[in-house]
C-alpha cells in the first residue's frame, strides 16, 4: 500500500470527523461568551450591543463578527429559541452545544479554501509530498483543534480569511488582498498586529511599482487602495457612528493587566518571573495581588519597575521596523517570501512585547509559519522550533483532567517529537510542590515556552534580516530534518 | 521511522481518548446498568471477598447482579485496578454500598484504567504483529498496517466507548499471533494461554493455535524432539493454568462452579439480536419451540465444529504462516455464526485475524471492518454513542482512502463493494430516520443482524477459498 500524494479532500474528511468527535469535550467560558454575543445581537437593537453589560462578558470584537453572530443566531432560532436570551447566564442545553460547536466546524470551510487557495499561490505542485505536508499541517494544525474546538473559539475562519488574503497578495492580486485583510481587521482587531507588513507591501510592490508602469499613477493606486481598504470599515462602523467611543472602550480595554491570569509565553512572563525570583531573593513583602492570583487586573512588580503599556507599543514597533524596512528594499522576486517572513516576525514582536498578550495570540505566528515551512527548508527547522513550545504553550487551555491524554497525545503526534518537561504532572506530584507552591507548574510552564519563543524570535530575526550567523547545525542535519518531519506528519 | 510509529501511536491514543468523553453502557440507568457497572462491580467483589468465594452466590457475592464470568485472569485484573481505585476514594468499591456508584472521577479514573491497557498491551502487541508480518512477508507496508489496526473503531467503539477490556485479550492473543509468526511457539503458547483465561471467548482462535503447533511439534525430525517440544509446550499451558486457577485449585467442585459461570449453558443461545446463524435462522423457525436449550447447545457445537474444520484441515496439511492467519480468520467467524450465547462484541475476534489479512486483500477486509462496526451498531446507539461511531468509521474509511494499493480490484469486485457499501450506508440511514412500527420495535436491529449475517457467511466461504488455493510457502 502506498501512500496518495494528493488526498487534500481525504484529509478535511478527517479533519472534520475529528472536530465533531470533539463535541462533548470540556469548553472554556469562551463558550458561554459566544453564546451571549448571540443572544445580545438576537434580541437587542443594533445601537444597545456594545452598551449592554447583563453578562460580564460583553462584546468586545468588532462590529463584522457581531453581524456574523447576529446571523447564526437566525438560525440558532430554530434549534433552541432559549439559548438567545440575553439573561440566560451559563444556558447551555444539548441542543447549544451542538449549535455552536458545529457552527465552528463549518465555518471552517472557509479556512479549508484559505488552505487550498495558499498553497496554490505558493506554486506548492498537487501529488508533492510538499502538497500532502502542507495539507496535513495547515488542515490538522492541533493549535487551532485545542483552541476552536477544545476550548471554544471562532479562529479558524478568521485564519481562513487571512490565509485568502495573503494568497491573493502572493499572487499580485492587490486591491483583492487589500480588501479581505480590511474585512478580517473587522472581524477581530488583533489583526492590527499584521497590519504593517501588508501595508508596506501594498505600498511598495502596488503604488510605488505602478507608478512605474506607463499610464500608473502613484495616487490613482494609493487612492484605490485606500477605497477598497476602508469600505469594509464604512460598513462595518457606519451604523454604529455616533457611538464609536464606546467601541473603541471595549475593543482596547486598557485597565486589564500586563500578563493576562495565565502569562502567555512572551518576554514579560520571563520579565514576572525574574521579578518574583528577586522578590523571593531579596525578601520583599509583594504588594497588592500576586501576578498568579488568577485576576485581570493591573499589577505592580516589586522589584523590577512597573510596565506601562506605551512602553510595550514602543518596543513592539521597534522590532517590527528593521524587517519592514527589509521587505520594503527587497528585490520584487523575493518578496512573497520576504513578505510571509515580515508577517511572522511582526506577529512575533507584538506577541513577544505586546499588552495583555493571551497565548493563543501564538498561533498568529504558527500559520503563517507553517506555510514558509513548505517553501524553504531553513525556514521549516524555524517553524519547528517555535512549534515545539508554541503548541505547549497552550496545554493550559485544556486543564480538564479528561483532557490531560488528549492534549499531550495530540500534541506529540503532530510534533512526531518527545521533549515534554514533564515537571508539572509528575515530578512536581512526587515532590508535593503542588500544594506547597500551586503557581508552579503554570509558571514553569510559561516560562519554558517563553524561553522557546524568544529563542525562536532571536534567531530567526537575524536570519530573515540575512544576518549570519555561526551556523550551529549542521546543513546535513537540517536536510534530514524536514524530510523526515514531513513523513512523520503525514501519519497524522 | 521511530517517529512515525510513535506518531501513530500516539494519533491512536488520541482517538481513544477522545471517544472515552462520550457515554458508557449503562450509564445512568438503574437498577441493573451496564458493562461498566459489571466492571467495577467486580473490582468491589474481589477486593472484598476471599478469592475462593468470587464465583460463588452468598450473601455478599449475588451472581444474579453481575456476577464473574469471565476467567481467573479478568478477576486478578479486576483485583489489581480495584486496590489502585480503593487508593483513591474507597466508595468506589465498598461492599454492597458502592452499587451504581457514577461520578465524574470515577469515570476518568475507569476510562483511564482501559487506556492504561491500550497503551501497556494492545497498541505495543498489534505493533508486534505489525512488525512480524512485515519481516515475515517482506510486505514493506508497516506504517500502513499499523495505523489501520491502531485506528480500527470497533475495538476502541467497545472498550473506550461502551465499556470493556477486551484490549487486554485481544493485545495478549496479537502478542502469541506475532509470535508464532516469528517462530517462538513457547511465547506464542503462554501468550495465547494468558488471553484464553482472560476471556474464555479467546476460544475463538484456539483451534488454529492448536492445530499449528501441534503440527510445529510433529514436524520434528525425531522421535525425542518431538517430546521434548510437545512436553515443553504443555508443561507452559499448565503451568499458566495451574497458577492463575490457584485459589479454586482446593476441591474439584471450585473448578467446577467456575467452569459452571464461564459457560452458562442454562442462558438462551444467543442474546439480543446478534449477526449470527441462530438469530437469523429464529425469524422464520423459532428454536425455542423445536429444540430443548441443552440439546441446542450440542447442535451448536457439532455446527461450529464442522465449519470450522476444513480451513483447520488444510492448516494441519499446509502449514504456512498466511495459512495460519486465513484459518484464525475464518474459525473466528465459523464459531459466531454458529457457536452458543455469542454477543455482538465478540466480531471483535474476527475483526482482529481479518486486520492481519489487510495487507493481501485491503479492498475486501476495510468492507469486513466496516460491516463489522455495523454489526454493533444497534449496541452502541443503545449507549448514546451513534455520533462517535458514525465519525468514527468515517475517519477510518478516509484514512484507509488516503492510500491505495497496487493491485487495483476488478470491475465485478469493485461492483460489489459499492453495492455493498451504498447498502450498509441505506440501512443505517433509514433506521435513523425512519421509525420501527410498534408491532416489530425490533425491525432495525434484526435487519441489521440478517444482513450482517449474510455478510459473514460470505465471508466465511470468502475465506475458505483463499485458503484452499494459498500457495504460501510452506515452512
Amino acid at each position: 500500500m502506498i501512500l496518495k500524494k494528493d488526498c487534500f479532500w481525504q484529509l478535511v474528511g478527517i479533519s472534520t470527523g475529528l472536530k465533531i468527535l470533539l463535541i462533548p469535550a470540556n469548553h472554556s467560558t469562551d463558550f458561554e461568551v459566544h453564546r451571549n454575543w448571540l443572544a445580545i445581537t438576537h434580541s437587542l437593537p443594533l445601537n444597545r450591543w456594545y452598551f449592554e453589560d447583563t453578562s460580564e462578558w460583553t462584546l468586545d470584537y468588532p462590529p463584522f463578527f457581531a453581524y456574523f453572530e447576529w446571523l447564526l443566531s437566525q438560525v440558532a432560532r430554530f434549534v433552541d429559541p432559549r439559548m438567545l436570551i440575553v439573561e440566560n447566564l451559563n444556558y447551555e442545553s444539548k441542543a447549544t452545544l451542538y449549535f455552536q460547536r458545529l457552527s465552528v466546524t463549518a465555518m471552517d470551510l472557509i479556512y479549508v479554501l484559505g488552505v487550498r487557495s495558499c498553497l496554490s499561490a505558493l506554486g506548492v505542485v498537487k501529488g508533492s509530498q510538499q502538497f500532502f505536508a502542507g495539507s496535513l499541517l495547515l488542515l490538522l494544525n492541533v493549535g487551532l483543534i485545542f483552541v476552536d474546538h477544545i476550548h471554544f473559539q471562532y479562529n479558524g475562519f478568521m485564519f481562513g480569511i487571512l490565509l485568502l488574503s495573503i494568497s491573493a497578495l502572493i499572487r499580485q492580486r492587490f486591491l483583492w488582498s487589500a480588501f479581505t485583510f480590511a474585512v478580517l481587521l473587522n472581524f477581530k482587531h488583533i489583526f492590527l498586529y499584521l497590519a504593517p507588513p501588508f501595508g508596506v507591501y501594498l505600498l511598495r510592490f502596488y503604488c510605488l511599482e505602478q507608478a512605474n508602469v506607463k499610464g500608473g499613477s502613484f495616487w490613482r493606486s494609493l487612492f484605490k487602495l485606500l477605497a477598497v481598504g476602508l469600505a469594509p470599515f464604512v460598513v462595518s462602523f457606519g451604523p454604529f457612528w455616533n457611538q464609536l467611543p464606546q467601541i473603541m472602550s471595549r475593543l482596547f480595554p486598557f485597565n486589564r493587566g500586563l500578563t493576562h491570569a495565565y502569562w502567555a509565553p512572551n518576554i514579560w512572563a520571563l520579565y514576572n518571573t525574574a521579578d518574583k525570583v528577586a522578590a523571593n531573593v531579596l525578601k520583599t513583602a509583594s504588594a497588592g495581588p500576586s501576578t498568579t492570583s488568577g485576576l485581570v487586573q493591573q499589577i505592580d512588580h516589586s522589584v523590577l519597575p512597573t510596565i506601562t503599556p506605551s512602553m510595550t507599543f514602543g518596543l513592539t514597533i521597534v522590532f517590527m521596523l528593521p524587517i519592514l524596512l527589509k521587505l520594503f528594499k527587497s528585490s520584487k522576486k523575493q518578496s512573497p517570501l520576504m513578505f510571509l517572513r515580515a508577517v511572522v516576525l511582526c506577529a512575533c514582536s507584538s506577541f513577544m512585547f505586546g499588552w495583555h498578550v493571551h497565548e493563543k495570540a501564538i498561533l498568529m505566528c504558527l500559520i503563517p509559519l507553517s506555510l514558509l515551512t513548505l517553501v524553504n527548508r531553513e525556514d521549516a527547522r524555524y517553524a519547528y522550533i517555535l512549534g515545539i513550545a508554541g503548541y505547549f504553550s497552550l496545554f493550559p487551555l485544556l486543564f480538564d483532567i479528561d483532557l490531560y491524554v488528549p492534549r499531550y497525545s495530540f500534541y506529540l503526534s503532530y510534533m512526531g517529537f518527545i521533549a515534554i518537561p514533564l515537571y508539572e504532572h509528575i515530578i512536581s506530584r512526587l515532590l508535593g510542590l503542588h500544594i506547597r507552591l500551586p503557581f508552579m507548574p503554570l509558571l514553569l510552564t510559561s516560562t519554558y515556552s517563553a524561553l522557546g519563543v524568544v529563542y525562536f524570535f532571536g534567531r530567526y530575526y537575524l536570519y530573515a534580516m540575512g544576518v549570519s550567523w555561526p551556523k550551529v547545525a549542521a546543513p546535513k542535519a537540517t536536510a534530514t530534518y524536514s524530510s523526515s518531519a514531513k513523513r512523520k506528519r503525514k501519519t497524522k | 521511522m521511530k517517529s512515525e510509529i510513535l506518531a501513530i501511536a500516539c494519533v491512536a491514543v488520541s482517538l481513544r481518548s477522545i471517544v472515552s468523553l462520550y457515554s458508557f453502557s449503562g450509564f445512568d440507568s438503574p437498577p441493573m446498568y451496564g458493562d461498566y457497572e459489571a466492571q467495577r462491580h467486580w473490582q468491589e467483589v474481589t477486593i472484598n471477598l476471599e478469592p475462593g468465594q468470587w464465583y460463588t452466590n452468598s450473601s455478599d457475592n449475588d451472581l444474579q447482579y453481575w456476577g464473574l464470568d469471565y476467567p481467573p485472569l479478568t478477576a486478578h485484573h479486576s483485583y489489581l485496578i480495584g486496590r489502585i481505585a480503593e487508593s483513591i476514594d474507597p466508595r468506589f468499591i465498598e461492599l454492597h454500598k458502592s452499587r451504581g456508584f457514577q461520578s465524574r472521577l470515577h469515570k476518568s479514573f475507569m476510562r483511564l484504567t482501559v487506556l492504561t491497557g491500550d497503551i501497556l498491551i494492545y497498541l505495543p502487541a498489534i505493533l508486534g504483529v505489525c512488525i512480524c508480518i512485515d519481516k515475515s512477508f517482506q510486505s514493506k507496508s508497516l506504517l500502513f498496517s499499523f495505523m489501520l489496526f491502531a485506528a480500527y473503531p470497533g475495538q476502541v467503539l467497545i472498550d473506550n466507548g461502551h465499556f470493556q477490556y477486551n484490549n487486554v485479550s485481544l493485545g495478549l492473543a496479537a502478542a502469541a499471533i506475532a509470535a508464532i509468526l516469528h517462530g517462538k511457539q513457547y511465547i506464542a503458547a503462554f501468550a495465547f494461554t494468558l488471553a484464553l483465561n482472560y476471556k474464555q471467548m479467546e476460544l475463538y482462535h484456539s483451534i488454529p493455535f492448536f492445530t499449528y503447533i501441534l503440527g510445529e511439534c510433529l514436524a520434528a525430525n525425531s522421535l525425542r524432539l518431538f517430546a521434548v517440544k510437545l512436553g515443553i509446550t504443555a508443561t507452559i499451558v499448565l503451568a499458566t493454568f495451574c497458577l492463575l486457577w490457584y485459589p479454586w485449585s482446593g476441591s474439584l467442585h471450585a473448578v467446577a462452579e467456575v467452569l459452571h459461570r464461564l459457560f452458562p449453558l442454562g442462558r438462551t443461545v444467543f442474546e439480543d439480536k446478534v449477526s449470527n446463524f441462530w438469530c437469523s435462522l429464529n425469524i422464520i423457525w423459532k428454536l425455542k419451540q423445536h429444540v430443548l436449550n441443552n440439546h441446542m447447545a450440542l447442535v451448536c457445537l457439532a455446527f461450529t465444529l464442522i465449519s470450522a474444520l476444513p480451513t483447520n484441515i488444510t492448516l494441519y496439511r499446509k502449514r504456512c504462516k498466511m495459512g495460519f492467519l486465513l484459518s484464525l480468520f475464518n474459525t473466528a467467524i465459523a464459531f459466531f455464526l454458529f457457536s452458543f450465547q455469542v454477543h455482538e462484541k465478540t466480531i471483535l475476534l474476527a475483526a482482529l485475524p481479518s486486520l492481519c489479512l489487510l495487507t493481501w486483500w485491503p479492498n475486501e477486509i476495510i468492507l469486513f471492518l466496516e460491516m463489522s462496526v455495523f454489526t454493533m451498531l444497534p449496541l452502541l446507539q443503545r449507549d448514546g454513542l451513534l455520533v462517535p461511531s458514525l465519525e468514527c468509521v468515517l475517519i477510518y474509511h478516509l484514512i484507509c482512502q488516503c492510500f491505495y494499493s497496487e493491485t487495483r480490484p476488478s470491475s465485478g469486485q469493485k461492483a460489489f463493494l459499492y453495492i455493498s457499501k451504498i447498502c450498509l450506508i441505506v440501512i443505517v440511514g433509514a433506521s435513523l430516520i425512519i421509525k420501527a412500527p410498534s408491532r416489530y420495535p425490533d425491525l432495525w436491529p434484526l435487519i441489521t443482524s440478517v444482513i450482517g449475517c449474510a455478510y459473514l457467511a460470505f465471508f466465511l466461504l470468502w475465506g475458505n477459498f483463499q485458503h484452499l488455493t494459498c500457495k504460501g510457502e510452506a515452512l
